[in-house]
């Protein structure tokens, strides 16, 4: 059954591809983006990657959307004509793509226990990663704690693209001068956000704190978060979203985030450990991970969450300044 | 019939990177292009989360009584890529919209001479 819905969605997935080939109109175009992310969600979950599958229905479908929409507000919805040939495009696609696929026929088959992916260090994590870190969630001990480097990294590459942006665009605080912003006269918008953004919030910080335990974690838990504020931008505007956490305060939001996460590692050497080495943070191995994990997964989670807010409000007081023009 | 189901994902990996590849090489605007990039990068995600699916496993999480997991790492790997990506992703959309304020548009056909403007 498993194998049949795995058919049936990869195909949709093609097929929604395909359709974005020809589309012309770019607002459809990420609608179907939008649609294209769920599907790939959908599969993620098909194929056990249930940490993975959030993160892509958070990530892909929510905040990717949402900058590409506000990016279409600037730039315009249609695409226009070509004027060069489509026809050596095509030609290239598919001579690597029929190369890609003769290279696929060396796979190992799908799914197999013996393929060698599965032998080199998976097994270790599988069976040990219980018992050295204490987590139920696989995902969890080897994102934080064995690979908590890589992390890290990431983490600061977050970090970098907020500087990137910011330096690219920066964010306008609005004068009150300037025309209304927001959806105000949506009453229906208006009520239902004031339901739901709490609750987003509440699940927002129950999906950070359950990290050890199923799915989640501090990626997730800060796109869920920023999701809750943007929202609240879109229909309130951004001046009255400026005013419950301002840009300002974002930033050292972010850069905070990083340094906790860094500063575990430092702590970790000061007694006497390698960097961001758990075991040293409690005279108890297995407590010391937990503590080391659930300060760095809010270190993620802080991080993640100013970014994407603050790149949302870049991005939303550029839209706003071309519409004011 | 086991032998496209060996290869069905792969397959469609491949699809799908190449239709991503085609967007970003002859799509004349350049969000379109972005979105591209993203359909290329969600094809390399599946291509490792498919790798790290064993048939008749189950989600990495400790439960009583199951000892078949799929593999964790490809998941780790890719968990952090998808919000890598969508910093990217926001990076390059800022270029474009630099782009269309410095050049007043985002076609790819109508950069021609509009050099000489700025």
């Amino acid at each position: 059954m498993a194998e049949f819905i795995d058919l049936v969605l990869l195909a949709m997935l093609a097929l929604t591809a395909l359709r974005i080939i020809f589309l012309k109109d770019l607002f459809a175009v990420v609608m179907l983006f939008g649609i294209y992310s769920f599907l790939s969600a959908l599969i993620f979950l098909n194929l056990d990657a249930v940490d993975v599958a959030f993160t892509e229905a958070s990530v892909g479908a929510g905040i990717s959307t949402v900058l590409m929409l506000v990016t279409l507000a600037i730039t315009g919805r249609k695409e226009k004509q070509s004027t060069h040939s489509s026809l050596l495009p095509l030609f290239v696609v598919l001579v690597t793509g029929a190369a890609l696929i003769y290279g696929t026929l060396d796979m190992p088959p799908f799914g197999h226990p013996d393929n060698p992916v599965h032998q080199h260090v998976a097994p270790r994590y599988i069976e040990e990663s219980p018992k050295e870190v204490g987590l139920p969630n696989m995902v969890t001990s080897v994102l934080a704690s064995y690979r908590g480097f890589d992390t890290l990294g990431e983490t600061v590459v977050v970090f970098s693209a907020v500087i990137g942006v910011l330096s690219l665009l920066g964010v306008r605080r609005k004068k009150k001068k300037d025309l209304e912003s927001g959806l105000e006269s949506h009453r229906v918008l208006h009520v239902v956000a004031k339901i739901i953004i709490p609750l987003v919030i509440l699940f927002a910080l129950y999906v950070q704190f359950h990290g050890d335990f199923g799915p989640g974690g501090g990626f997730q838990a800060g796109v869920i978060a920023a999701a809750a504020f943007i929202l609240y931008a879109l229909i309130l505007g951004l001046p009255k979203a400026f005013a419950v956490v301002g840009p300002r305060f974002l930033q050292w939001m972010a850069a905070a985030g990083v340094l906790l996460y860094a500063s575990v590692g430092l702590y970790s050497m000061y007694m006497g450990g390698h960097f961001l080495d758990y075991n040293q943070l409690a005279t108890d191995p297995v407590a010391g991970q937990h503590y080391g994990i659930i300060i760095i997964e809010l270190g993620v989670g802080v991080t993640v969450f100013a970014v994407m807010l603050n790149i949302f409000y870049a991005f939303g007081s550029q839209a706003e300044r071309s519409n004011v023009q | 019939m086991s032998f496209i189901l060996d290869y069905y994902n792969y397959w469609v990996v491949v699809f799908l990177m190449m239709a991503g590849f085609y967007i970003v090489i002859s799509a004349n605007n350049l969000v379109k292009k972005i979105v591209g990039l993203n359909i290329f990068q969600t094809s390399v995600f599946m291509l490792y989360i498919s790798m790290g699916k064993v048939s008749g496993g189950t989600a990495p999480i400790v439960v009583e009584g199951v000892t078949q997991y799929s593999n964790p790492l490809p998941h780790v790997l890719i968990l952090t890529a998808i919000v890598v990506g969508v910093a990217t992703t926001a990076v390059g959309l800022a270029l474009i919209v630099r782009i269309k304020r410095a050049y007043g548009t985002v076609e790819e056909n109508e950069f021609d001479n509009k050099d000489d403007v700025i």
